[in-house]
């Protein structure tokens, strides 16, 4: 386990290396205030984060966990239910079909109408980007389960309660966890959207209002620490992961 | 005693209905011990999952001790040729399932050590089953079916999947563990030899669907060096002409 972690560990710090490295380069060749060389960035970084960027830092992460847990706790149950039973899959399945490829983003404007400019509406977003990788994830796992083993919990009389403890969550949770995974990406670029609109909090805000006023220092270390963000996200995810699935 | 009376399994396939046992009549002893053989497909499994309760829609009736089959009252050991363990748990875990869902305490107590130390995996409780040789992960579905003190054990092919060596081993530590427990046993097999060894009857399926042929009395059952003699011989030479009879 520690010599597969510890590379993880090296191969993160080389890929942060070469995009740093390209980076300061390019900015060097380049010699535009609106590229700014990243030794700026992260000086300015350390300079703001305290006083000004902590508070977006938080909405951000804030928002997106909410969305996160949310859409587990909806889409988990749902296709658990689909994948058991296929009367619940024949009924669901052409609705999550029908859903899952309209471009969540066109939905934002309809979304804010009815929900308002707040909070709502963001977590609202993030949640419909999110669940249907979160359904299909669970559906397929628990229907990728074999009969066999099922077979001995059966027999040994297991309610249906006992099944799901022993059986269908233990076996679907490594799927469910890289299908939030991927679905992370989309989910902190939608955050991203959401956040220029009607709020005065959140990485989103903070980059737009940066650029606004022609901050490009500012702007450049809010993406950098929404990159980190997202990593951390990434990871936290991993080490979960690693965790339930050690037994494969 | 397993009581089984005009029991008829039949299937709904897109063929329409197919019969997967005919009218199987026999009655078992408890504490007793018979090999089921046939041919493949003669619906064998088909009638360990009518015994087992997973099957329930059938006709005739299956009666345990007297009652009705109900895997949620009574205890019946399922051991399958994929040995049925849960991937996700480690050898302790999957010993101690059958406790578990029957909400008994699941510590480790004197039996269940003691079991352990005879199938010889007290030293792998922490390995999980991918991590097993296919005679180990065997040894740990025998360990859960008899930890829990089953009043009925099915043995559905167990040892089929493993090669010929580790096979004879584990053929002679589960009779040797069987005869100090007696639990009622219905061990389902397609090899002769394995019917010989372990089985006080021998019960002769013919070709789908399943009806019983013959019920043999097996004389090699528990004797000494069985493969060498010629009561053996004879016995299987039996049982092969009954079979191709079929």
């Amino acid at each position: 386990m520690i010599p597969v972690q510890t590379k993880k560990w090296q191969g993160a710090l080389y890929s942060a290396l070469v995009v740093l490295l390209t980076w300061w380069l390019v900015a060097w060749l380049a010699g535009l205030p609106i590229i700014p060389s990243p030794v700026a960035v992260f000086h300015n970084i350390i300079d703001i984060f305290r006083p000004r960027m902590e508070i977006h830092v938080w909405y951000s992460l804030l928002r997106i966990s909410a969305g996160i847990v949310i859409s587990l706790l909806i889409g988990v149950p749902l296709g658990f239910l689909m994948g058991y039973f296929d009367r619940v899959d024949r009924l669901f399945s052409p609705l999550v079909y029908f859903t899952y490829p309209v471009p969540k983003l066109a939905l934002l404007p309809v979304v804010m109408l009815i929900f308002g400019l707040g909070e709502s509406s963001k977590l609202i977003m993030i949640v419909l980007i999110v669940i249907f990788q979160i359904i299909i994830s669970a559906r397929d796992a628990v229907k990728g389960i074999p009969q066999e083993i099922y077979r001995s919990l059966q027999s040994l009389g297991a309610s249906r309660f006992q099944m799901l403890k022993e059986i269908i969550i233990p076996a679907s949770a490594s799927e469910v966890l890289t299908s939030t995974r991927l679905a992370l990406g989309t989910a902190i670029s939608i955050l991203f959207f959401t956040e220029t609109f009607g709020t005065e909090y959140g990485m989103g805000y903070f980059i737009m209002d940066s650029w606004m006023r022609v901050n490009y220092l500012d702007m450049y270390a809010g993406i950098v620490v929404l990159s980190f963000m997202g990593f951390c996200l990434f990871t936290v995810i991993d080490l979960i992961e690693n965790r339930l699935s050690s037994w494969r | 005693m397993i009581s089984i009376k005009d029991l008829s399994v039949k299937y709904q396939s897109n063929l329409g209905e197919t019969l997967a046992l005919d009218k199987i009549n026999i009655d078992i002893a408890s504490g007793d011990i018979y090999t089921f053989i046939g041919p493949s497909g003669c619906g064998k499994s088909t009638l360990l999952y009518v015994l087992s309760g997973i099957l329930t829609e059938y006709g005739g009736t299956v009666t345990i001790n007297g009652r009705a089959v109900d895997p949620r009252t009574q205890r019946i050991g399922l051991i399958l040729q994929n040995y049925g363990l849960l991937p996700w748990k480690n050898v302790y875990q999957n010993t101690m399932l059958g406790l578990r869902i029957k909400h008994d305490r699941t510590d480790l107590d004197d039996y269940s050590r003691y079991i352990l130390n005879e199938l010889g995996i007290a030293d792998l409780l922490q390995r999980y089953p991918r991590e097993l040789s296919g005679g180990q992960q065997q040894r740990v579905a025998i360990a859960r079916a008899f930890i829990m003190k089953p009043d009925l054990l099915l043995m559905d092919e167990p040892f089929s999947a493993l090669d010929a060596i580790t096979r004879e081993e584990m053929q002679a530590l589960f009779l040797d563990i069987w005869q100090r427990h007696s639990v009622t046993t219905i061990f389902i097999t397609h090899s002769v030899d394995e019917a010989l060894y372990l089985g006080r009857k021998i019960v002769v399926l013919s070709d789908a669907p399943g009806r019983i042929m013959e019920v043999v009395d097996n004389p090699c059952f528990q004797l000494d060096n069985l493969r060498f003699r010629d009561e053996y011989y004879a016995m299987s030479v039996r049982l092969r002409n009954i079979l191709n009879k079929g």
